[in-house]
């Protein structure tokens, strides 16, 4: 059957994290902080409104963008928390999560052989979706000296005159780090000289600690030449409900709605009513899971340091990207040790990128009972291991 | 202390107390000195009342039974609420006392062994208070919550092991 398959996708490796998720879960009682999403349900107002939606019979199609009611809501909860400005009728699309989004945006934008610079350590599905889009794509090995931010040195080094697209996507998983408004200022001249369209990957916007996110989209002359991708999985605890949308130029957004009405037609109408109430509704429910997460960032930093493992402190996002690379084990082989011998889950960095060798992601979204008792845990394992 | 940082602490020591004070301090950001003075400053206050174990007695024995009284008292003017609060309040039996509005007066929540035991001391203690009108009793069958939590154990955690 092999020889009857796509080569492009043949050549696509699974993910990293596919292969160890399947070890991971063969092993019974295992702490995990390998997970990638919140860990509270979503709140009960906002599905009840699903529930709402279902008993009145919403069980139809939408339009192709989205619920005209939900892009309204978008528009003025960006507008409210960004104070940017987007038009329901042509600048936003509802997609199937964030992830849907990414890869419309690829597909919309690029030609064979146009080069798309990402940042590693980064999200799994930049790579693949670039592939698949026909895309280069061109990594910017992001370090810890940095803070795992992105240097305008580094974005000058990266392009040719076949760059064309940067996707940008801060608060970052897996490392936390943020970029604050004088980073992407620095990064305009780059982007202006080049003229580089940006894919803004603000899935984990509202998960800020300490700083107040900023998009780049907000900087003077980015809103046309910037995609915001957004969604409710991270913010409003909603992973499954599969729900993104994006926001950006219309005439973008235009061919992005093209190939989402061939391929997926709509996203979840029932999704889709439950999020106009997360949009409108839904602040306080933010507030108090932020407020959360911040309690265990501090407490899981903490306990890192007391630890001696040393890691940058993370100000986005629920997760730490400590380093791991004093103790002579590829992150690979760190995490499955720590897997069998202590069962407590984390992913190795090097699923986000050949860069994020070294270091693992730990998830904090995670009960302060876990936390504590996978301390413990990997307290036992740093000492045997260490010498 | 900011207002933020002592609300935070509040809340956080009404969802879990058995936190120490050092874990408090880190996850606030703060000095273990400082939750330490707040805490007792809040204490002294008495912002903080006490702390308390959620316990769900049904599964431990079957001698535990509530019932909610509704109280209509003649009506009272100037202090003369508080007064009866503080009559009622004396009352071991009575757990919870709660000033009402709406057809009735005070909301007493009171706990004891048997049915009969709670039926003797609304008949002989609390009816009998002179401005007490009238009572009307209702026991509780089954208690699913109480304090924002839900007897039933939280079920496992549903999320797959390792997700990007």
């Amino acid at each position: 059957m092999r020889e009857k398959l796509s080569q492009k996708v043949l050549n696509l490796k699974s993910s990293g994290i596919r292969a160890f998720f399947d070890m991971a879960n063969e092993i019974p009682d295992v702490i995990s902080l390998g997970v990638g999403e919140p860990d509270f349900d979503t709140p009960w107002h906002i599905r009840e409104a699903g529930i709402q939606a279902l008993q009145s019979g919403k069980t139809f199609y939408t339009s192709n963008a989205g619920l005209q009611e939900l892009r309204a809501a978008i528009s003025s909860y960006t507008k409210r928390k960004t104070g940017l400005t987007y038009n329901p009728e042509n600048q936003i699309i509802v997609t199937v999560g964030g992830s849907e989004a990414i890869d419309l945006a690829l597909r919309a934008l690029l030609n064979a052989g146009d080069e798309v610079i990402y940042l590693e350590p980064g999200f799994v599905s930049y790579y693949p979706c670039i592939k698949l889009a026909d895309g280069v794509p061109v990594p910017i090995r992001l370090t810890e000296e940095n803070r795992f931010r992105l240097k305008p040195e580094q974005l000058e080094a990266a392009v040719t005159p076949k760059s064309k697209v940067l996707i940008l996507s801060y608060p970052n998983n897996p490392t936390g780090a943020v970029m604050e408004k004088e980073d992407l200022e620095a990064l305009l001249p780059v982007i202006q000289k080049h003229d580089l369209i940006v894919i803004s990957d603000e899935i984990y916007g509202e998960l800020t600690y300490g700083v107040k996110h900023c998009s780049i989209a907000g900087l003077p002359g980015m809103e046309q030449r910037t995609i915001i991708i957004n969604g409710f999985s991270k913010s409003f605890a909603m992973t499954g409900w599969r729900l993104g949308y994006a926001l950006g130029n219309h005439e973008i957004i235009e061919q992005m709605v093209k190939i989402h009405q061939f391929a997926v037609m709509c996203a979840p109408t029932i999704s889709q009513y439950a999020a106009i109430e997360a949009m409108e509704q839904g602040d306080g429910d933010i507030e108090a899971m932020r407020e959360s997460y911040d309690q265990r960032r501090k407490f899981l930093y903490h306990e890192l340091q007391r630890l001696g493992l040393p890691c940058f402190e993370p100000q986005g996002a629920f997760y730490m990207f400590p380093n791991i690379r004093e103790f002579g084990l590829s992150s690979g082989e760190f995490a499955l040790k720590l897997l069998k011998e202590e069962k407590v889950a984390v992913v190795p960095g090097d699923s986000f990128g050949e860069c994020g060798e070294g270091f693992v992601r730990i998830s904090y979204a995670a009960s302060l009972q876990n936390l504590k008792e996978a301390v413990n845990r990997i307290f036992r394992f740093l000492s045997r291991y260490r010498t | 202390m900011e207002q933020v940082i002592r609300e935070q602490l509040l809340h956080m020591l009404e969802n879990n107390s058995k936190l120490t004070e050092h874990e408090i301090a880190i996850m606030l950001g703060i000095s273990e000195e400082e939750v330490q003075r707040e805490i007792a400053g809040l204490e002294k206050a008495h912002v903080i009342c006490g702390y308390h174990t959620l316990i769900d007695w049904n599964k431990v024995n079957d001698d535990d039974v509530t019932a909610l009284v509704e109280l209509r008292v003649t009506p009272q003017g100037g202090e003369g609420y508080q007064k009866l609060a503080e009559k009622i309040n004396a009352y071991p039996q009575v757990v919870t006392l709660y000033l009402m509005s709406g057809a009735y007066d005070f909301l007493v929540m009171v706990k004891g062994k048997t049915l009969k035991e709670i039926s003797l001391f609304v008949s002989g203690k609390l009816a009998s208070i002179e401005e007490v009108q009238s009572t009307t009793t209702h026991f509780t069958l089954t208690k699913y919550k109480e304090l924002g939590v839900s007897f039933e154990a939280k079920q496992a955690d549903e999320r797959m092991v390792v997700t990007p």
